[in-house]
């Protein structure tokens, strides 16, 4: 079966600094892949390599076996591959259903006919039941900027879900969301796993959250894979715990 | 929004339409001169609006496009061509260079964008000046025909007047469409964040494009009434002066929405004739209102109005969560 993301020997040195260091792994279609390392190993960079923010120095980068490597984003996105970020990022003037609807709008039909289509690209439907699995039900009028930070988090993961991706790479989703809601995005991540296997790649510094949702965990330190295997085994991992657990 | 309001809100929109036809009727020569360089200009600022205010693409090239919508419309009337074709074709004609200076704002931003765009004014400037075989130079050209309309001639001051609102109510419904369309959603995440835009498979290097040659097209139809409005163009109407009163007419309207030039306009062509009285002082007087209203509300006079309905939509928002908090304990 080809692996729904393969990297191979990943390399992007910025002048002298080499800030991903020939990085290999697969991601398997229904995985979820967690993504962990001391601040500054390159988690951020390696995404951005994949995402085509940044065009690695060498190696590739394949989704469902295509060579995408240098692909730009937005490209890359309606070949199914959403992204969240690390900081926040929601359209703060547009309403909670129109940022959803933004967030699919690109995956239908052509420039001209969504100029010419109904205003909602006829989203309007889909937008609602992402609304309503992130229980926003209450807020879907509001301006995003006027949400809690916690319920902006949720809108900014439902929105890499709205173009129905195949693989989604979030960017830290857990930081400075408070325990009940992380509970909930947790839940939420989980469940849209299963019903629409949706694989993932997840960024985090939450170690309960991470052992607890990925299927896999790969440890970076300096640029390198330091470990790849189940969270069991992470956690048991004596150059894991050296470099980056502690003790 | 709530009925209520939306009823309040065509309503209006019933009363000052029809004011704009009705009370005209009475005006002589000079005011609905006047009237028609409003709607002219509202109609050029309504697309430097979409570029800068929807789009969030700084612009100093707006005058420039009225220029060249004014110049197509003088040399292509005067040549014996209906308004009608040279409209056609100063459409097309911005649409394709509007698109070119695009460009630059895929490379650069903010005041450096700016810059490029004002060298392209400066340089259109000097094209209307000094490329005499074309435009006449600083003789300009005069005795633009005015054109007719299915049949009825509009020499006159009042027909005039219609064509130009008449034209002013088509761009407005157009851009009306063009704004709640999937494109005015694509615009504003432009604006906002263009990284996440790109994220979200939005191609904002195509609708960065758009932007600036949907609103240069806006400039040039501006253009090819004006031409006829004042039946003669020289180069200097269209000086960088221009474009600096569009972007202030969008900025002081508020930038980035729909009816924000309308009031813009207003401010910059029906201002200084209210402020007459004044004589000396007058423009004085407009640039100290000017600079107070930006202190006041740096998001221009609509923005005024949004804050007032978001701080009440705060405040309704609030009163519900409390009165539902109070249920939850009530229940407990």
């Amino acid at each position: 079966m080809t692996a729904v993301l393969d990297v191979r020997d990943v390399k992007k040195s910025f002048g002298g600094i080499t800030a991903v260091d020939g990085v290999s792994f697969d991601v398997q279609e229904g995985e979820i892949l967690g993504l962990i390392g001391p601040n500054g190993c390159g988690k951020s960079t390696l995404f951005n390599c994949i995402l085509g923010q940044l065009v690695p120095s060498a190696g590739e980068v394949r989704v469902d076996g295509k060579l995408v490597t240098g692909q730009r984003p937005a490209e890359l996105n309606r070949l199914g591959v959403s992204r969240t970020f690390q900081l926040l990022q929601v359209f703060p003037k547009l309403s909670v259903r129109d940022n959803l609807i933004l967030a699919g709008q690109e995956h239908r039909g052509s420039m001209l006919s969504r100029l010419f289509g109904p205003s909602d690209a006829g989203l309007t439907t889909t937008a609602d039941q992402m609304i309503g699995f992130f229980k926003l039900e209450h807020l879907a009028n509001e301006p995003a900027g006027g949400l809690s930070y916690g319920q902006q988090k949720l809108l900014d993961a439902a929105m890499a879900f709205m173009g129905g991706p195949r693989l989604v790479l979030l960017d830290e989703p857990a930081g400075g969301v408070n325990p009940t809601m992380l509970g909930d995005l947790k839940d939420r991540l989980i469940a849209i796993n299963r019903e629409r296997r949706a694989t993932f790649v997840v960024i985090e510094h939450n170690m309960e959250f991470v052992m607890s949702l990925c299927s896999r965990v790969m440890v970076m330190a300096e640029g390198k894979v330091l470990a790849i295997g189940k969270p069991d085994e992470i956690r048991a991992n004596p150059a894991v715990i050296e470099a980056y657990l502690g003790h | 929004m709530t009925k209520h309001s939306k009823l309040l809100l065509v309503g209006l929109a019933v009363v000052v339409i029809a004011g704009l036809i009705i009370i005209p009727m009475n005006f002589n020569r000079y005011g609905l001169y006047i009237l028609s360089q409003w709607a002219v200009m509202t109609i050029a600022a309504m697309g430097l609006n979409l570029t800068l205010g929807y789009a969030g693409q700084v612009s100093l090239a707006q005058g420039a496009f009225v220029g060249i919508g004014a110049y197509g419309a003088a040399i292509l009337t005067t040549h014996g061509w209906p308004l009608i074709a040279a409209l056609g074709l100063v459409i097309v004609l911005c649409f394709i260079v509007g698109w070119l200076l695009g460009y630059p704002a895929l490379r650069v931003q903010h005041h450096y964008l700016a810059f490029v765009t004002l060298a392209f004014s400066t340089l259109m400037f000097l094209v209307f000046r000094n490329e005499s075989w074309l435009t006449n130079g600083i003789y300009g050209i005069s005795n633009i025909p005015r054109p007719e309309i299915l049949g009825f001639p509009t020499r006159k001051p009042l027909p005039f007047y219609y064509l130009c609102l008449g034209s002013l109510a088509l761009v407005t419904l157009a851009m009306w469409w063009l704004i709640r369309s999937p494109w005015g959603r694509a615009f504003i995440a432009l604006r906002e964040n263009p990284i996440r835009a790109q994220s979200l498979g939005i191609d904002t290097r195509r609708y960065t494009l758009m932007a600036f040659a949907i609103g240069s097209v806006l400039g040039g139809i501006a253009g090819v009434l004006y031409a006829p409005l004042t039946q003669y163009v020289d180069p200097v109407p269209f000086n960088l002066q221009l474009s600096l009163d569009l972007l202030m007419m969008v900025i002081v309207g508020g930038a980035g929405f729909m009816m924000g030039p309308f009031l813009g306009a207003m401010i910059a062509v029906l201002l200084p004739e209210w402020l007459r009285v004044a004589e000396g002082y007058y423009l004085m007087l407009y640039a100290v209102a000017v600079i107070l209203l930006l202190i006041y509300s740096p998001t221009g006079i609509l923005g005024i109005l949004d804050r007032y309905l978001s701080s009440r939509r705060t405040q309704a928002a609030s009163a519900l969560r409390a009165a539902a908090q109070s249920k939850l304990e009530a229940a407990q």
